[in-house]
């Protein structure tokens, strides 16, 4: 119960940083701020990697983490790619 | 191994530079820079997770091969002009994962059980549910927002083939997939619930018209089942079909949700499922106790959320509308022929004549510009007006395009200066005293009925306000209505000219006109 109330207050708050931070993005940077933020939301990945590896999990377990890796990654390599593409585009003359 | 706070350390110093790669997204400049952080920290976070001992690298290594090589080539690989559909899908993968590690954490919790272990917290149970929940509802609702913005789902039009394998495939495939794990339990109301369901996904998905009878009553079925279904995996976490029809049943309800949600909304629909994607990697943070995944999944919902109430604000609807009502033509719309009575066609020497002696040029591109790859010629074109000593400015609105900053990436992408590229309200102040305003493939978001007529289905929805240029000329294949399905008087006024093109092959008329006049 300790732990829930300590995770929850950390979501809580980060909630705010993020709604505080984001509102500074201008509309013209709207398209890879969703990219980007999208290839953060790949951090799943973390418990994806902890549920395909640990080792004493039962294979069926890691069957569904290994899918959920490949889930994962194509989001965070893809997005992070995609958001840097765009991003490149972006020039002062 | 190494010792756990180290670990905790490492968490934490990926969390941090998540949050700068975020706020440097605020500028151009630094922006670059800011996505490089990102991946930098989730380089820590995962190099963190690996040296966290315990793990074995067989099944962690081959994901993570498959996965980058698909992320890398469909990155690398989409152009520009994609880009909605392209961010719509990566939204799903992000949603699947969460339904996964849901599912993969209450086997290993029970298995754990069964070998004497500690029960499962409830803690652990409702985060569960909640990142099998929400984590289906993004992956089916993207992947229908992926085929809208593709056109391959609710068309009526003949598909490419690479378009009918994926729609009759991933159809046939959810089918298969319940079925088969349908067949193999015991018969029960549950496993015959858990193949209804999915035939009825793979159903739905093939129904060609974005709405159907009964189905708000489905939906409210759907959002009360996922929760009793929620209550009983939480009572009943041995029991993985209950599990898995819990993510069908939310299935169901990403796929109605989203289908229903017509093409002017579709920038609000991917900034939701951008905010769900969020949202889901929060839950399983909540799953497995860990920082990292909340306090990232945090910063993505909440940017979700406020792109969401952006487009919302941007189309002056609320959200409830956007997800439960519709948009379109009112009864007392006024008579398409009436409206366009006075409809005056020009030329592009008619055009390159009044460019020439223009001295404040505003461009407003829309939809259509996307559609026709014009952004090159349009900066063509604005490059030779400029060498005439005018000045060329963007007018974009929030909601031009489908997604949200669609037309400024297209316009980046053909080395256009971002400081040209003027937000609504910026330019609305200046357009009094602009010569020529072209606009190219926009229809609704320069409707002045938005501000004239209290009873049209864009009242109130805030504009460019084109109509106050001196001329207006009006690119535009033909007078068809826009998502909104109502005319337009913008064409038919005094001032406006109608260019009937295609954007690009106008753009390029437009050029030739201008060389020639020089």
């Amino acid at each position: 119960m300790e732990i829930f109330v300590l995770i929850l207050t950390i979501f809580v708050l980060a909630i705010f940083v993020g709604l505080e931070i984001v509102t500074k993005v201008p509309p013209t940077l709207h398209t890879p701020l969703m990219s980007g933020s999208n290839a953060i939301s790949g951090i799943t990945i973390i418990g994806a990697l902890l549920l395909a590896g640990q080792i004493g999990n039962p294979e069926l377990s890691k069957i569904l983490g290994t899918v959920a890796v490949i889930f994962a990654t194509i989001n965070v390599v893809g997005g992070f790619l995609v958001t840097d593409r765009m991003l490149k585009m972006f020039k002062k003359k | 191994m190494i010792s756990q706070n180290f670990i905790n350390l490492a968490y934490v110093l990926a969390a941090v530079l998540f949050i700068f790669d975020l706020k440097w997204m605020a500028h151009p400049r630094t922006a670059v820079k800011g996505n490089r952080v990102g991946v930098l920290a989730m380089l820590i976070a995962i190099a963190a997770t690996m040296l966290s001992g315990n793990l074995e690298f067989k099944y962690i290594l081959i994901g993570i091969s498959i996965g980058s090589v698909i992320g890398a080539v469909a990155a690398m690989r989409v152009a520009m002009t994609s880009m909605p559909e392209m961010v719509g899908l990566f939204n799903g993968f992000g949603g699947g994962a969460s339904i996964m590690v849901a599912g993969a954490a209450l086997i290993a919790a029970m298995y754990s059980l069964a070998g004497g272990g500690e029960e499962a917290s409830m803690q652990t149970k409702i985060a569960i549910v909640a990142s099998g929940i929400i984590g289906s509802i993004t992956f089916f609702g993207s992947y229908v927002a992926f085929g809208k913005l593709a056109e391959f789902l609710a068309v009526k039009w003949k598909l490419h083939l690479w378009q009918s394998i994926i729609k009759y495939g991933f159809s046939s495939a959810v089918v298969a997939g319940g079925a088969w794990y349908g067949l193999s339990q015991p018969t029960s109301a549950m496993s015959i619930g858990l193949i209804v369901s999915a035939v009825l996904i793979g159903a739905i998905l093939l129904i060609k018209k974005d709405r159907f009878p009964g189905m708000n009553i489905l939906k409210s079925l759907c959002g009360i089942a996922v929760l009793v279904l929620g209550y009983m995996v939480i009572q009943d976490p041995g029991n993985m079909l209950l599990f898995w029809l819990l993510v069908t049943v939310a299935g169901v309800l990403g796929v109605i949700l989203t289908i229903s949600i017509g093409g002017a909304d579709m920038p609000v629909v991917i900034a939701l499922l951008n905010s769900y994607s969020g949202l889901a990697a929060t839950a399983t943070g909540f799953v497995i106790n860990n920082n990292v995944l909340i306090i990232a999944g945090s910063l993505v919902g909440a940017s979700g959320i406020i792109l969401t109430q952006i487009m919302c604000k941007a189309m002056n609807r609320s959200l409830t509308n956007v997800l439960f009502g519709s948009l379109g033509p009112t009864a007392d719309t006024p008579d398409a022929e009436e409206v366009y009575k006075t409809v005056k066609s020009t030329s592009p020497e008619e055009v390159a004549m009044m460019l020439e002696t223009a001295q404040k040029v505003v461009i407003i591109p829309g939809y259509g510009m996307a559609v026709s790859q014009a952004q090159h010629a349009v900066r063509d074109l604005a490059n030779l007006i400029e060498a005439n000593g005018a000045e060329v400015l963007y007018g974009i609105h929030p909601v031009a395009g489908r997604m949200p900053g669609h037309m400024n990436v297209l316009l980046a992408e053909a080395d256009i200066d971002y400081d040209k590229l003027k937000e609504m309200d910026e330019i609305n102040t200046s357009l009094a005293q602009v010569d020529v305003a072209i606009v190219l493939g926009a229809n609704d978001v320069v409707n002045p009925v938005a501000r004239t007529d209290p009873n049209s289905a864009i009242a109130g929805m805030p504009i460019i306000d084109v109509d106050k240029a001196r001329t207006v000329v009006v690119i535009k294949r033909s007078l068809s209505p826009g998502f909104a399905g109502i005319p337009n008087p913008l064409f038919a006024m005094d001032n406006t000219l109608m260019f009937f093109s295609d954007g690009k092959k106008a753009m390029e008329d437009l050029i030739a006109a201008v060389k020639e006049g020089n």
